[in-house]
């Protein structure tokens, strides 16, 4: 691992984003203050007991279900930043006169986008089902809540691929701007469609059940692998310099 | 370009300097012609990663990560050339301590003054051994104490027989150190050693102060068919191409006349003036 070099790439842009302490604050707080939020919702909506299982899915499952919106928010942040930072700071120029391959760039900056987000957002998530765990047993539920399979599939399986879809689209964002704003705002609205699956849910047009969930996760799998090819190929490293205006 | 050479890139603005250096550095593509480094063929696409490999790149902007210290960038970028971490170590100490930059190892680029900065960034272009180092004006917009450490480093690198492509606005710069210049404006003007394209403007004079001039001077001068020679008291000027060859020549002749001289001086173009010259002939 430490010899491949996206990861290399990626090590340094931990270190330079680890300094940057807005993106720093805003990437890991978030996860954390939505888990309190929730929280505290979990509390109020148990304070006359228990709810029924079908009220106590809907309710729980749908915060889960916002880690994933979270998810597919949180890494734009850096992915925008990724390469019109780069740009701006004018350590593009130097960067593309290495022996670097365009493949081993774009995936170190992924995978630097990719994981401060996801760790930050699990723990965030770990953080809320432990809590509403306590306050639900508490409270007189008999078993515990989390974790479970749909927490799992949410959490595991559609978070990592709503980030992936985030990230690619930064990317290709992040080539099209001349400023980082301009990269998360439209990256940023890769949040819609996930935003969508949380209102219909909330709303019982759709049920998160675990198919459906997996469902969902394949359609934006099958997406994630098409903004792979797109991004791959408006990265022209010999027309970076000159044409990204 | 010449293996250990260091060639000049003189011209105005717009002339094309940063881009040839884009170029030939693989980061743009050529619209036309061809350019080789080393066995590579610029413009093949199989040959650019190694291109890559081979040279280093001292943009015209320093591009250092601010938030990274001075040895992380060069460190960083050690990796990024495939170095092994023990050959890092050693050539970003070896770097470090021949800038001056040791002491600072540990300081953030973005504290760095702009001379600490283009030093960092010479290092970085240094830090795998390139065959051809590429410098994008590495003295504009440094005061005249970095400007000079910078240029002594240089002729530090050109002494080492370092293969260096340096692009200047700087004449004074060009003619110190560059083995030949080339001078640019859209095309390529003129190319030659520094001596050659100041001959190429024929503005050279040599003028001759004698305690007398008499006419016995005179005709043994006319037997050397000079240009122009022209008297002005008990002074002499003449029109020359070449002052190292010619000049001995006039010497000698004045001397088996009997004259007496008091002083030579070689008067006329000089680099700007070949430049100037080169860039309004462009213009018209």
């Amino acid at each position: 691992m430490t010899d491949w070099m996206p990861w290399k790439i990626a090590r340094k842009e931990l270190k330079v984003i680890s300094r940057k302490k807005s993106i720093m604050f805003y990437t890991i707080a978030l996860p954390f203050l939505l888990a309190a939020l929730f929280s505290l919702v979990i509390r109020n909506q148990v304070a006359s007991g228990i709810p029924s299982t079908p009220q106590l899915q809907l309710g729980t499952e749908s915060i889960v279900y916002f880690f994933v919106v979270l998810a597919s928010v949180l890494p734009s942040t850096i992915a925008g930043y990724s390469i019109v930072g780069e740009k701006i700071e004018k350590t593009l120029e130097p960067l593309l006169a290495t022996p670097t391959t365009d493949g081993e760039i774009l995936l170190g900056k992924s995978l630097a986008a990719f994981l401060p987000p996801m760790l930050s957002m699990w723990a965030g998530a770990s953080t809320f089902m432990a809590v509403a765990d306590y306050i639900l047993r508490n409270a007189g539920l008999s078993y515990y809540y989390f974790p479970n399979w749909n927490a799992g599939v949410m959490l595991l399986i559609l978070a990592p691929l709503a980030a992936v879809f985030s990230i690619e689209a930064g990317v290709l964002a992040s080539s099209r701007v001349t400023d980082v704003r301009g990269a998360n705002q439209i990256a940023g609205l890769m949040f819609v469609p996930f935003m969508a699956v949380f209102v219909a849910g909330l709303e019982g047009i759709i049920a998160l059940s675990v198919s459906n969930l997996l469902i969902f996760a394949g359609g934006v799998a099958i997406f994630d692998v098409a903004l792979y090819f797109v991004s791959k190929g408006t990265f022209r490293r010999e027309e970076i310099l000159t044409k990204w205006k | 370009m010449e293996k250990g050479e260091v060639f000049g890139f003189l011209g105005p603005n717009g002339a094309g300097k940063t881009t040839t250096v884009r170029m030939l550095c693989c980061l743009i593509s050529k619209t036309s012609g061809t350019a080789k480094i080393g066995d590579y063929e610029i413009g093949n696409p199989e040959d650019a990663l190694k291109i890559r490999k081979i040279i280093g790149l001292v943009p015209d902007s320093v591009g250092l990560y601010e938030s990274l210290t001075a040895y992380e960038n060069l460190d960083y970028y050690g990796t990024l050339y495939r170095r092994t971490e023990a050959e890092r170590k050693e050539s970003n100490e070896y770097f470090l301590k021949l800038l001056g930059l040791w002491d600072k190892k540990d300081a953030l680029a973005g504290t760095f003054s702009k001379g600490m900065k283009q030093k960092l960034a010479i290092a970085r272009a240094l830090i795998h051994d390139p065959e051809v180092l590429f410098m994008d004006e590495p003295t504009a917009n440094l005061d005249p104490e970095a400007a000079k450490a910078v240029r002594e480093f240089i002729l530090q690198l050109k002494k080492e027989k370092k293969t260096i492509f340096l692009n200047t606005h700087n004449l004074d710069e060009a003619q110190r150190i560059c083995d030949r210049i080339a001078i640019l404006n859209t095309k390529l003007m003129a190319v030659g050693t520094p001596q050659e394209l100041e001959r190429s403007v024929h503005g050279r004079k040599t003028v001759i102060q004698l305690r007398q001039v008499d006419e016995a001077i005179l005709e043994s001068l006319k037997k050397l068919h000079l240009q122009n020679l022209a008297r002005e008291g008990n002074k002499l000027t003449v029109d020359i191409v070449n002052p190292e060859d010619e000049n001995p020549d006039i010497v000698s002749a004045i001397d088996a006349a009997g004259g007496r001289i008091e002083t030579v001086t070689v008067i006329g173009s000089s680099l700007e003036e070949a430049y100037l010259k080169l860039v309004k002939e462009n213009k018209q």
